[in-house]
């Protein structure tokens, strides 16, 4: 056979449909269209005016930026925006510091019980946060923690996921790498920091996409710790305002709508790392 | 430049021990080749002389000082490794330079420094460029150029080129070989691969089971080997071994006996013959001193020369022919050895008793 006639053949094969991808294609359209859906009728409803929000056609008749402009010029809106980003930043760039150091040392240096340490950091992966809820609160409450930025933070600011993580991936590091910067003169600190780190950016994106995420929609801690609305994080403070307001749809939509924003920001400069994160991760997502 | 003395290193892994008390003397400005198979030692040796391994016993001096307790940067070693382990996310000009990253030097010095390693081993073109958009032996270049830039007391290489395809490999021994003739820095050089260890060393270490079998230069350790393992590690193809016999009236090897050939005071001791292939020649002068038929299994024309691999009395045995000579499959053929060129080592302990 001519090396023609095989392309050909393989053209042909490829553009053969088989039942089995008709069906993934379909399966992956509606699964799709239920995840967009929503988003759309959040985009949908924003748009809306107060009478129309019940009128269920996703182009809505008279689009106004109404909506957009009263959330916006509301300075609380502004101010939870503000505390949800500067929250969410802190406690990322915490986790991607204090999470990798630990993940590097139990990695790379032979210590002993370094094992024990490592079960006993993966153990507390296996307790729901509803059980932490209290000893948190009354760890704030002692401290004087309570309705605070910190309050808020710290009980995510290093985790066992993101040591685990960053555990598995500081061991695909060749200690060659390691052992050349030690010979060249560098103290630990720096190895990590130089060396080490920048070899497992995937891992770092992928711990920032997801503490990034988590912290920005996180609702159940905040809103137990936090009590003045200067303070609440934007989830928190869109969820009074729905009962403030006796649920005005369509600006708990504008505020949805623009707090998907940095998430989306967040896909859009990442996104090629997220699938990555997600293979690696395993279990969230 | 430094000499670096070895006194007893010892070292532990718990219950076991990798390096047991080995003794050796490395010259200012001498090329030493640790040679073995894997998990002899060699590897280990260079780590602890590197510092990247702790010393159990013994003492390590470079340059008369004792160094058992100084941190790798403290030693003025560079290092290069099998993987090259040069940094991905660096360029060539930031990989090089990155063995003065501690080095207080201005950073014109520095510069300089980069592009005079960069000139000796043909990377200047390739200084802005990152390790993936390099080749095998560029990326080995620039690992060097690393340990070069430091001007260190010493340059150790552990199995550098094992990564390289073979052409690569042999450009690169030379590459090394004349960049020490260059610099005379004392260069630590580990390989399992006997051909790197006799191009390239002023004298080679052959080790096994974490102990030194012998020091010398590649011809000594050739034509004198110790034991049946130095005698079939060094030299390529290995060294053939007969099973004979040594008593009163010389030596037995198959049907033919030596008369007056063996070592003396050892009345009918089991010996193994050691023969090189280049010294077993097929259609050679007649005159030699034992001559051997056997059946061949095997021929590998390579041109200037046959390898003829032959079954004799249930012993493979390789010999040579001439390159135009290419014996049939199943022929039986004879081989001779000229005089002298037999080596002799005791069956039970495989220590060398001697030529013949």
């Amino acid at each position: 056979m001519t090396a023609d006639a095989s392309s050909v053949e393989l053209a042909a094969n490829s553009r053969k449909i088989r039942p089995g991808r008709i069906l993934a294609w379909t399966l992956l359209f509606i699964g799709g269209l239920i995840m967009v859906t929503p988003l759309l009728y959040m985009f949908s409803t924003s748009l809306k005016t107060a009478g129309q929000v019940y009128d269920l056609r996703l182009i809505p008749a008279e689009p106004t930026l109404d909506n957009y402009i009263r959330v916006l010029s509301d300075g609380r809106f502004l101010r939870w925006f503000l505390n949800s980003i500067f929250i969410a930043a802190t406690v990322t760039l915490s986790n991607v510091f204090f999470d990798s150091l630990v993940g590097y040392t139990l990695a790379k240096f032979e210590f002993r019980g370094r094992y024990l340490v490592f079960l006993a950091i993966l153990s507390t992966l296996m307790i729901p946060t509803e059980m932490l809820v209290i000893p948190w609160y009354l760890m704030s409450s002692q401290l004087g923690w309570l309705d605070t930025y910190w309050g808020i933070m710290f009980p995510g600011m290093m985790t066992a996921f993101g040591t685990f993580l960053m555990k598995q991936f500081f061991e695909t590091v060749p200690d060659d790498f390691l052992e050349a910067a030690r010979v060249d003169g560098l103290n630990e600190f720096t190895i990590w920091w130089k060396i080490a780190m920048p070899m497992v950016t995937p891992a770092i994106s992928a711990l920032a996409i997801f503490t990034f995420l988590g912290n920005w929609t996180a609702f159940f801690w905040p809103l137990i710790v936090v009590t003045s609305p200067e303070n609440y994080t934007l989830p928190v403070g869109l969820s009074s305002f729905a009962v403030e307001q006796s649920i005005q749809w369509e600006m708990i939509m504008t505020g949805a709508a623009l707090a998907t924003i940095p998430t989306l920001i967040v896909f859009l400069v990442l996104q090629r790392f997220i699938v990555r994160g997600v293979m690696l991760a395993g279990l969230k997502g | 430049m430094a000499r670096i003395e070895l006194e007893g290193l010892t070292k532990n892994y718990g219950r076991v021990t990798a390096v047991k008390g080995i003794d050796l003397d490395i010259e200012d400005g001498e090329f030493v080749v640790f040679v073995g198979p894997s998990g002899c030692g060699k590897s280990t040796t260079l780590r602890m002389i590197a510092g990247l391994e702790d010393i159990s016993a013994g003492v390590l001096r470079i340059g008369g000082e004792v160094v058992n307790q100084r941190e790798p940067k403290q030693r003025n070693i560079a290092m290069v490794f099998q993987n090259y382990a040069i940094y991905p996310h660096m360029t060539v000009r930031q990989n090089i330079g990155f063995g003065l990253y501690t080095a207080k030097l201005p950073k014109v010095e520095k510069e300089a420094r980069i592009r005079e390693a960069a000139a000796t081993l043909g990377l200047e073109d390739l200084l802005d460029r990152r390790p993936a958009a390099l080749s095998g032996g560029q990326r080995q270049r620039v690992a060097i150029g690393r340990a070069m830039v430091r001007n260190p007391v010493a340059f150790l290489f552990d199995e550098p080129l094992s990564n390289l395809d073979a052409q690569l490999r042999s450009a690169m021994r030379i590459e090394i070989k004349r960049l020490h003739q260059r610099l005379t820095t004392t260069t630590v050089y580990v390989t399992h691969d006997q051909v790197e260890a006799m191009t390239m060393a002023d004298r080679i270490v052959v080790m096994r089971d974490g102990r030194i079998l012998q020091v010398g230069t590649p011809v000594e350790l050739y034509e004198n080997p110790v034991d049946v393992f130095t005698a079939r590690f060094i030299g390529s193809p290995a060294m053939n071994l007969i099973p004979g016999m040594a008593g009163e009236g010389g030596l037995r090897v198959g049907e033919t006996t030596l008369e007056g050939v063996g070592p003396h005071g050892l009345p009918n001791a089991d010996v193994l013959v050691g023969i090189r292939p280049h010294d077993l020649v097929i259609n050679g002068n007649n005159g030699g001193r034992l001559s051997l038929s056997g059946v061949v299994t095997a021929a590998e024309p390579l041109g200037a020369e046959t390898l003829v691999h032959l079954d004799i009395a249930g012993t493979d045995v390789i010999a040579t022919a001439p390159g135009k000579v290419v014996p049939a499959v199943n022929s039986t053929v004879t081989a001779h050895a000229a005089p002298g060129s037999l080596y002799l080592f005791d069956a039970k302990t495989e220590k060398a008793l001697g030529r013949a």
